[in-house]
């Protein structure tokens, strides 16, 4: 039993699988985010307070949550890549890096456009969307400590040790920003003491959570399959390209 | 990994000690020997406290409230300028991967090291600190706190930088790529150190803020060295 899953650590049997689970999941990313706008913007109801403007949760939110929950799954994969050495484990913690930068702009981006209609202000120095901006410069750090080594297994080590030492900070920096901002003003308008959310906003939000969260996956699949190739280029289970054939 | 080391336990400890102290003490005999290279860090410190009001307002009241924000941002600044300091020259000339190759606990010359950069960049700030504090019309007991902020916060900021100074050892771009990794982890740093000069400014108490940093300070000098000695080896590979 355990056996079968340590051959999903070679790049050279994961590769297929992973080939073929990408569009299964981009399939399902795009259903989903189908369902979920429909929900979202036509189905629920207009928010009491907040109007039609409101409406951007669906997109927020979701991208939020996954801004942070795919920096824990990269750490994840660079501990497993730091403690047994396992080039795959590195491979999908790269191949996350840019998923995660793209939820944490994603997120920013739409809290803005969310923040001034609602709060007057694209920025407020809010505890939340500050520590989303600094988890967003650690995915660039990541991303551009990866580019600056040439050899791929030396990134691979550095990058795992950059990962985790960022996610020891990550939630040591959300706590100090929230003080940070506690100490001078309280937000002017609190997600948490919002009135409770009508049903069909919380089914709209939950579709476009797990639409999200497919879209990453397929996305970061992808992504891993092209490093494969790319670091593999040499290997024997990889078919020569008829494109380079005579290049040597 | 690693070269040989003592066998039984206690000669790993005197080891590790004894590792420590002789980088502590080589590291802070070169650093006597380049004191200019010194000079420019505690100089560059100087002037960028100088320009901030330059580039706002004369006026004293604003000054009051930005000056512990500016004096720890330059802080962060002057740390981040000698960070290269740390380890680039030993590991251009090969020294690190002598000490690599040591039977001492890497991460043990890596706290020397770090100590010592502490000593010859860090203390000067903070020293220099309480004067630069003046023209920002921080009164006393303000400046005490401050003072008492960067005693603590400093050597955190060159525990933190250590590691991404080690990640970045013969890394294109190592000086823009350094600012990049490291600034965002000095983030609860500057919060708790400028805060508790927010704080006692404010008539409340400052204990928490300085109890945050002493724990991070405890956190980082048990955990930073075993990071960047483990970064250190990445590059030496």
């Amino acid at each position: 039993m355990a056996n079968s899953w340590y051959r999903y650590a070679s790049p050279a049997s994961f590769h297929p699988v992973a080939l073929r689970l990408a569009p299964v999941f981009a399939l399902a990313a795009a259903i989903l985010a189908i369902a979920g706008l429909y929900v979202g913007f036509v189905v629920a109801p207009t928010d009491a307070t907040q109007g039609e403007a409101y409406r951007i949760i669906y997109v927020h939110v979701p991208t939020a949550w996954m801004a942070m929950f795919v920096y824990l799954v990269m750490a994840f994969w660079s501990a497993l890549a730091l403690g047994f050495n396992t080039r795959l484990s590195a491979m999908m913690a790269q191949a996350l890096a840019p998923t995660g930068a793209i939820m944490a702009a994603l997120a920013l981006w739409t809290g803005a456009f969310w923040g001034r209609p609602t709060w007057g202000t694209y920025w407020a120095w809010d505890a939340r969307m500050t520590s989303t901006l600094i988890l967003l410069f650690l995915y660039f750090g990541v991303m551009a400590l990866r580019g600056a080594i040439d050899d791929p297994r030396r990134a691979d080590r550095a990058c795992a040790i950059l990962t985790l030492v960022g996610a020891v900070n990550v939630p040591i920096i959300y706590f100090s920003v929230r003080w940070w901002n506690t100490l001078h003003q309280g937000a002017s308008v609190s997600l948490t003491a919002a009135p409770t959310m009508a049903k069909t906003m919380l089914a709209g939000m939950l579709l476009m959570t797990f639409a999200a969260w497919a879209w990453c996956i397929a996305a970061a699949l992808w992504r891993v399959c092209a490093i494969v190739v790319e670091r593999e280029r040499g290997a024997s289970w990889l078919a020569p390209d008829p494109a380079l054939k005579g290049v040597t | 990994m690693s070269g040989a080391r003592p066998q039984d336990a206690d000669g790993e400890r005197d080891g590790a000690l004894a590792g420590l102290a002789w980088a502590l003490a080589r590291d802070l005999r070169i650093a006597l020997r380049t004191r200019s290279e010194l000079a420019v860090i505690v100089a560059f410190y100087a002037v960028v406290v100088t320009l901030f009001p330059l580039a706002t307002t004369p006026d004293r009241n604003t000054l009051l409230t930005l000056g512990p924000g500016v004096l720890w941002v330059s802080a962060l600044l002057a740390s981040l300028l000698s960070l290269p300091r740390l380890f680039a020259a030993d590991f251009a000339d090969g020294t690190l991967e002598q000490m690599a190759l040591s039977p001492w606990p890497l991460p043990a010359i890596v706290s020397g090291k770090i100590a010592a950069h502490w000593l010859t960049t860090g203390l000067p700030v903070v020293l220099l600190a309480p004067l630069a504090a003046l023209p920002y019309g921080l009164d006393g007991d303000a400046i005490g706190v401050l003072g008492a902020s960067l005693a603590l916060g400093t050597p955190i900021l060159s525990l933190l930088g250590a590691i991404g100074a080690a990640l970045t050892l013969g890394v294109r771009g190592a000086g823009g790529l350094l600012a990049l990794l490291v600034l965002p982890l000095y983030v609860p740093v500057l919060i708790f150190g400028a805060g508790a000069v927010d704080a006692f400014r404010a008539g409340l108490g400052v204990d928490a803020n300085l109890s945050l940093l002493g724990a991070g300070l405890i956190a980082a000098a048990v955990g930073a060295p075993f990071a960047a000695a483990a970064a250190v080896r990445i590059a030496l590979d």
